[in-house]
């Protein structure tokens, strides 16, 4: 195919009735490009203070059907997660990001809870992940994929939980990729960053709202105020770069 | 100031009230009026329809007639339009004749936004006892920003209320040349709107462009409704006791 | 895919006597402007967005040979694999070489207006290969053998009794008592019979809203979460898009985002964006073992530095085709191609030819209401304008609207002529109409009085008495 992009190139230049850039602009395009600026960004997020992001957050996250819950700390976690399955009357059943950081999770307090931890499969109706940030903008989740963090766990099963911690809630989008560009050493991305605004849905049929169409039919938010640890692995590294 | 009224070539032939009822606000604003003799046509008709040398011909002429004046000014959204939003463009290659196509553009007004913008007129002094609705003919809307002109006009006519339409803004269906060569779209989205305007609910239905008026008039009549149609130049020029709604029996 | 753009004229007929299809555009007249409108109202930084907007997609294309060979190197430098195809054939291609190169049997596809525009479903099945559509809309075309009628929402012509028909019809192993009244049931239906497809597949295929030169990511934007499972089941993800999909980075990105779900259907944001950068890492658990991307030219190039290279600019919000008369007086399918509505006017001919899709660019009354809520300011009235010269130009149009063009040109540019047909003709209709005010037929009107009564002129021309007064 390279004879194709060939063709291709060319025929954009041409069309552009110029040949190849001059290479004094073609390095200010890569700096354009490696700077990353970032243009206008609405105020609305970025006015507040981080109490006014939080609740920011939750309300647009409720406003598209996805649930909140706060709790204080960890060690809350097995019983929040326990009380909604049980209103929501569903199985106490899920499978968990193979994150060390969750290992910190106290499941051992609800031993009617069966905990698997690992990505998901067709059988899981359940799954409880972590989050990289929570964006208040719009009330969106920001998940990335990882070893510790497969994407299947936010797809495939009926219901997924999310665990935000209240030190993850930023104003934009942008403020949650830059979050990843100082995480990520390696300067590479993860495979997928997946930008989550309340469950699964579709108006396919006559304009009628449905959730559930392919991914989660539920979306559990549960907020976390203790600002220590059950981040992902790579979060972690910034609190605690001894831990793994 | 020196105005020239553009009559446009519906005006002319179907409602010359209409040219009238502008020469009288104009006046009435305190302008001296003429009306160039050898006017015609504001080339729309060619231009929409790919014709770029017959428009500019057409646009030549325009210059012509229409030199000198400090206003030229449309009873019209759809012409005003054309001169002030197209004919730069129809001249944007042309060095010699681009300057002319934007000195004219800049002094040439749809009626409603002369008088309030350019005149600073605020109130009318007509009266009519009558609950209308408004339709926002698209070319005055959208090229010329007239949305708010010609409900604070109306707002000063005793008498009247306006309740506005749901769907104000969307298209008649009349579309110049577009009603004749896709009649079954046309009809359908004139019976959209004859449907919205009964809806309200009002005595009549106020426009600022004839060709919608026609188009609307046509189908109200045909659907046996009994909503008048006018120009609103003629509401606001208070000869609405003088001359008959558009299609009316006589 | 097969045009019938020339069929527009039928095409339009049968639209406008489809009560479904009717009651269908009915609802979506009204409902997607006033959700774009609050959604809009709520962002008062929305109307700045769209000029940058339009600026960052204008630099990208004015150096897009540029940011596709930095797309193509981060790309590759992912591990992701890239094909250019100048044509429908080398897409195909590319793909069926991809598939047969896993040995696949069943692909699953999100939403790609693209792979409708090369016909990828049916090359792939002459192929012996089986894609399964997975978004909601597609499936449900797909059982029926449509073509899309609306590029974000492509079953929107249906009811949900014609739904609910399909379903019976092609999901023979269910139970045929079963209750299938409500859209829940339907998208329950959905869910349960294409869960194991997703599955099963051997390759994924997916659109791409955005193309990321920065980093050679994909980013989707989908609210079901069937292009998440399309791109992450199967072994291989394939990418298929078109080149100027291309935005410089994800701050690029971002502001075209908050764009574009607002325009579409009035969300905020969508349930799911996804940005996907090659295949799966080490030690990650799921995930494709393979990225590829298929970037389609497919006459898009020449497009650049002409009259038309606005269309370029355009994100597949919809908000054009929402918000024409036309479109929602005939439907998507009147336009003949995959892209309907104002963007597809000006787009189709542009790939498939003038002479093909000539009808399209004339079906405009240049209300201009598209302009005025597409996200990056595309002058469609104006390009569709610009086909009309070239149709012009090249005697295109119907050679009775050129001479009668031509004729009234003629007369308008002789003052005198024109004042005396002009008087003539309102005295003559005047007393023809001078009882009731209007005619119920006219000859030579018949396109008007079909349907319409026509008012009567006055009885004088406006000139004719402006002389008389003033003496």
């Amino acid at each position: 195919m390279s004879e194709a992009r060939e063709r291709i190139l060319e025929g954009i230049r041409s069309a552009l009735k110029r040949g190849l850039l001059d290479p004094n602009i073609q390095a200010q395009l890569r700096a354009r490009v490696a700077a990353h600026g970032r243009n206008l960004i609405p105020t609305r997020a970025t006015a507040l203070d981080h109490a006014g992001r939080v609740d920011l957050f939750i309300a647009l996250a409720e406003e598209v059907q996805a649930t909140v819950a706060r709790v204080g700390s960890l060690a809350e976690i097995p019983e929040a997660v326990a009380r909604y399955l049980a209103a929501e009357n569903l199985p106490a059943e899920l499978v968990v990001a193979p994150d060390p950081n969750m290992d910190a999770v106290p499941w051992e307090v609800r031993p009617l809870l069966r905990i698997r931890h690992g990505r998901a499969t067709a059988e899981d109706r359940i799954s409880l992940t972590p989050c990289h940030a929570a964006i208040a903008e719009t009330g969106t989740l920001m998940l990335i994929s990882g070893r510790q963090t497969p994407t299947t766990l936010n797809f495939l099963p009926d219901t997924h939980i999310v665990i935000v911690r209240r030190d993850q809630v930023v104003a934009s989008y942008e403020d949650g990729l830059d979050r990843l560009r100082s995480d990520n050493a390696s300067d590479k991305l993860p495979r997928v960053i997946n930008f989550i605004t309340g469950p699964s849905r579709t108006a396919d049929i006559e304009q009628h709202i449905e959730l559930g169409a392919h991914g989660p039919r539920r979306l559990h938010i549960v907020l976390l105020e203790d600002t220590r640890t059950t981040g992902s692995a790579e979060d972690d590294e910034e609190h605690n770069p001894s831990a793994q | 100031m020196r105005v020239a009224l553009f009559v446009t070539c519906l005006v002319d032939l179907f409602r010359p009230s209409v040219g009238f009822a502008a020469v009288k606000l104009l006046e009435g604003a305190g302008c001296t009026v003429e009306v160039p003799r050898a006017q015609t046509c504001c080339g729309q008709p060619a231009y929409n329809s790919g014709d770029r040398g017959d428009a500019k011909a057409i646009a030549l002429q325009v210059f012509d007639v229409f030199a000198g004046y400090d206003h030229v000014v449309a009873p019209s959204g759809s012409c005003a339009g054309m001169i002030r939003a197209h004919y730069p463009e129809l001249f944007a290659d042309d060095p010699v004749n681009l300057p002319r196509a934007q000195e004219l553009a800049r002094r040439t007004w749809e009626l409603t936004s002369f008088l309030v913008d350019v005149c600073g007129t605020e109130k009318v002094a007509a009266h009519w006892e009558r609950e209308v609705t408004y339709h926002d003919a698209c070319s005055g809307l959208r090229e010329l920003g007239v949305k708010g002109q010609p409900r604070q006009l109306l707002a000063s006519v005793g008498g009247l209320r306006l309740k506005e339409l749901p769907g104000a803004e969307v298209c008649c269906g009349f579309g110049g040349t577009f009603c004749i060569k896709y009649p079954e779209i046309s009809d359908k989205m004139v019976t959209d709107k004859e449907a919205d305007i009964a809806a309200t609910g009002v005595d009549a239905v106020l426009a600022g462009d004839l060709g919608c008026l026609l188009n609307i008039a046509g189908k109200l009549y045909r659907q046996g409704r009994r909503i008048e149609a006018r120009h609103v130049a003629e509401v606001l020029a208070g000869i609405t006791d003088e001359v008959l709604p558009i299609g009316a029996p006589r | 895919m097969l045009a019938t753009s020339r069929e527009f004229e039928a095409n339009t007929r049968a639209g406008l006597s489809n009560k479904n299809l009717q009651h269908a555009l009915g609802l979506a007249r009204t409902g997607f402007p006033l959700r774009r409108q609050l959604a809009t109202e709520r962002l008062p930084e929305f109307d700045q967005l769209r000029e940058i907007g339009r600026s960052i997609k204008d630099h990208t294309l004015e150096h897009l040979d540029f940011y596709l060979e930095l797309y193509e190197s981060n790309v590759v430098a992912s591990g992701g694999k890239m094909h250019w195809a100048r044509t429908s054939e080398e897409a195909c291609a590319a793909v069926l070489q991809i598939c047969r190169s896993v040995g696949a049997k069943i692909v699953t596809k999100g939403k790609s207006m693209v792979a409708e525009e090369v016909g990828l479903n049916d090359f792939l099945e002459a192929n012996g290969i089986t894609p399964v559509e997975t978004d909601l809309g597609e499936y449900i075309i797909q059982l029926r053998h449509e073509p899309p009628s609306h590029i974000i929402a492509p079953a929107i012509h249906l009811m949900k009794e014609q739904v609910a028909d399909t379903f019976r019809a092609e999901h023979r192993s269910l139970d045929p008592e079963r209750s299938l009244v409500e859209p829940r049931q339907m998208c329950d239906e959905a869910r349960a019979v294409l869960r194991p497809r997703f599955l099963a597949a051997d390759v994924g295929i997916t659109g791409a809203n955005f193309l990321v030169a920065e980093s050679g990511s994909s980013i989707i934007v989908t609210n079901e979460g069937n292009g998440d499972l399309t791109q992450t089941l199967p072994r291989v993800h394939i990418v298929m898009t078109s080149i100027e999909k291309m935005v410089p980075t994800f701050e690029d990105a971002a502001t075209l985002l908050r764009l574009l779900a607002r325009s579409a259907t009035g969300q905020e944001f969508s349930s799911y964006t996804t940005i996907s950068t090659g295949p799966r890492r080490p030690g990650d658990l799921d995930g494709p073992e393979q990225y590829h991307v298929v970037l389609l030219d497919n006459g898009r190039s020449a497009l650049l530095g002409g009259e038309f290279q606005d269309i370029l600019r355009c994100i597949r919000c919809s908000a054009c085709i929402n918000h024409c008369p036309v479109y929602t007086a005939v439907g998507g399918h009147a336009y003949g191609w995959v892209y309907p509505g104002p963007m597809g006017a000006v787009l189709t001919p542009s790939l498939i030819g003038i002479e093909e899709a000539a009808h399209l660019p004339n079906a405009s009354t240049f209300c201009g209401r598209c302009e005025s809520v597409c996200p990056v300011k595309i002058p469609l009235p104006k390009m569709m304008r610009h086909w009309r010269e070239r149709e012009y130009t090249r005697k295109l149009s119907p050679r009775v609207y050129r001479t009668g063009l031509s004729l009234w040109a003629w007369v308008a540019r002789r003052p005198g002529l024109y004042h005396a047909f002009a008087e003539i003709a309102s005295r003559a209709l005047g007393w023809a109409g001078r009882y009731r005010g209007r005619f119920r037929s006219l000859p030579l009107a018949n396109g008007w009085t079909a349907v319409r009564d026509m008012p009567a002129p006055e009885g004088r021309s406006f000139h004719s008495l402006w002389a008389e007064r003033r003496k």
